[in-house]
């Protein structure tokens, strides 16, 4: 626990310890179960473990691992794709660091440029572009990827494109989309969720009525939360509030940043470029319907998966890896057999090792839970080196 | 990338693109401001704002004191140091 000492408003996050205390031991279903929350977003994922909240709260709740990390959903076959496509002569692909070091089926991106490739890091796409526009020779490719937080930042991209009448320039969609995959999470047999910490930045931009199905359809609350670990254990009582309320509603304790209505101009920038996919492949999810959008065929000169013929190969996980189970929070993640073994952060199998904000990596940075990895030896010896 | 980071806009350089110049934590870099501009926020008005950006885009204002919050655990999760190392490594410059 040594990351809690130096967190700020001890005191204010004591007492709210106390109140999630005091609220949990009056919930029905906490006799015989633990209460599952599941914090769907890896930045929160990220926080909940460098603050060791985990650990601060009292057994009767248990905090599921969501699958918010578009870096750590991403399948290998669609990294293959970035790799053939970035082997071409001519294309300069460019990306966002997190994605370099994803394990495809033969190599990653990093690997792919140690090879040759000409595999470039950008902080954000209109760098992409400016690359496009500096080499009129070459193809340049973004590798759009994320939740709706990016979405709206390489659908603003094309549109400038298209407006400086920029044709070397295109991008490859990973774009993901929040809403569909919680459905399939509520969906999901093997999992029983009695509440949501709702993603922080995707509100920002897509405002909260389009998680109101949570509410009225599966009759569970969500509670759209702030990332600093006062916002999370201040929304975790939220939650359990309605739980003990007998609620089922959308409350929103990040307002500081996340209009209820979203971002206007953010939204209108993608329902131009983008729309739906009829599916998408997610790493250890399998396929979900209307998880991914893609590129509208007013902007196909845009579309690298138009531009450049791509394998387009599904390729299995491999067989030792439970990334599906860990993303569906099913298992913890030092209960995957490689976790610590075969997985690391420095030689990941599975990309839930990639990013800081993977549940795997998370619990290897910072340790996990003591009385977790107590039951795990080996485990607590990988966290700790 | 998810997580964004704090700026605050110094000056506007494309009034047409809605591109500005912010300075994160003494780094400068030009960003998209397109997000934040509206009927009741017009390009100009953006100059002095604190905003979040998310991959070089503004995707939201917010106030001074929330900024410096945000800067302070964004430093703890060590985002800010690998925001800035990717701004850095933006092989364009
Ligand atoms: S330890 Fe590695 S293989 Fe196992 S679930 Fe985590 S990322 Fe996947």
């Amino acid at each position: 626990m040594k990351y809690t000492d130096e967190f700020r408003d001890r005191e204010k996050a004591k007492i709210l310890i106390k109140e999630i205390n005091k609220l949990a031991a009056t919930i029905e279903i906490a006799r015989t179960r633990p209460i599952n929350i599941m914090e769907v977003c890896g930045g929160h994922t990220h926080s909940i473990f460098r603050y060791g909240l985990e650990g601060m709260l009292p057994d009767a709740i248990e905090l599921v691992h969501g699958p918010g990390c578009p870096v750590c959903v991403l399948p290998m076959g669609r990294v293959d794709d970035c790799v053939s496509i970035a082997e071409r002569p001519e294309v300069i692909f460019t990306t966002f660091g997190d994605a370099m070091r994803v394990p495809g089926s033969k190599k990653s991106l990093q690997q792919a440029k140690a090879d040759g490739a000409d595999v470039r890091m950008v902080y954000s796409p209109m760098d992409a572009l400016t690359l496009a526009r500096k080499n009129p020779d070459r193809e340049v490719v973004f590798f759009g990827l994320g939740f709706e937080t990016t979405m709206p930042s390489t659908a603003l991209t094309v549109l400038q494109a298209e407006a400086d009448g920029i044709e070397n320039f295109s991008v490859f969609c990973n774009h993901i989309t929040i809403v569909p995959t919680i459905k399939a999470i509520l969906d999901s047999p093997d999992l029983h969720l009695d509440g949501f910490l709702g993603p922080g930045h995707v509100s920002m931009v897509i405002g909260t009525a389009p998680y109101k199905f949570i509410a009225d359809f599966y009759k569970r609350p969500m509670v759209v939360a702030g990332f600093e670990p006062l916002d999370v254990l201040q929304s975790i009582w939220m939650v359990l509030k309605q739980i003990k309320d007998g609620r089922a509603e959308i409350e929103n304790q990040y307002a500081r940043i996340v209009p209820e209505a979203g971002n206007n101009a953010a939204l209108a920038a993608v329902g131009k470029v983008y729309e739906l996919r009829e599916f998408f492949e997610w790493r250890g999810l399998g396929s979900i319907d209307h998880s991914g959008v893609k590129v509208r065929d007013d902007y196909a000169r845009f579309d690298a998966e138009r531009k450049f013929a791509i394998p387009g190969v599904k390729i299995a996980d491999p067989k030792s890896c439970q990334c599906g189970e860990v993303l569906k929070g099913v298992i913890k993640p030092w209960q995957c057999k490689v976790f610590g073994i075969a997985c690391t952060p420095e030689m990941p199998l599975g990309a839930l090792m990639v990013s800081s904000e993977g549940a795997c990596a998370a619990y290897y940075q910072y340790g996990g839970v003591k009385k977790h990895t107590a039951a795990r030896p080996d485990a607590s010896v990988a966290a700790v080196s | 990338m998810c997580l964004g980071i704090p700026g605050r806009i110094v000056k506007i350089d494309d009034h047409l693109k809605k591109l500005a110049t912010v300075d994160v934590s003494g780094v400068r870099r030009q960003v998209n401001i397109a997000c934040i501009v509206n009927e009741t926020h017009s390009v100009d008005d953006c100059v002095g704002d604190w905003v979040l950006i998310h991959v070089g885009f503004a995707m939201s204002r917010i106030d001074e004191h929330e900024a410096a919050e945000t800067l302070k655990i964004l430093t703890e999760l060590g985002e800010v140091q690998a925001e800035m190392e990717s701004m850095r490594l933006s092989s364009v410059h």
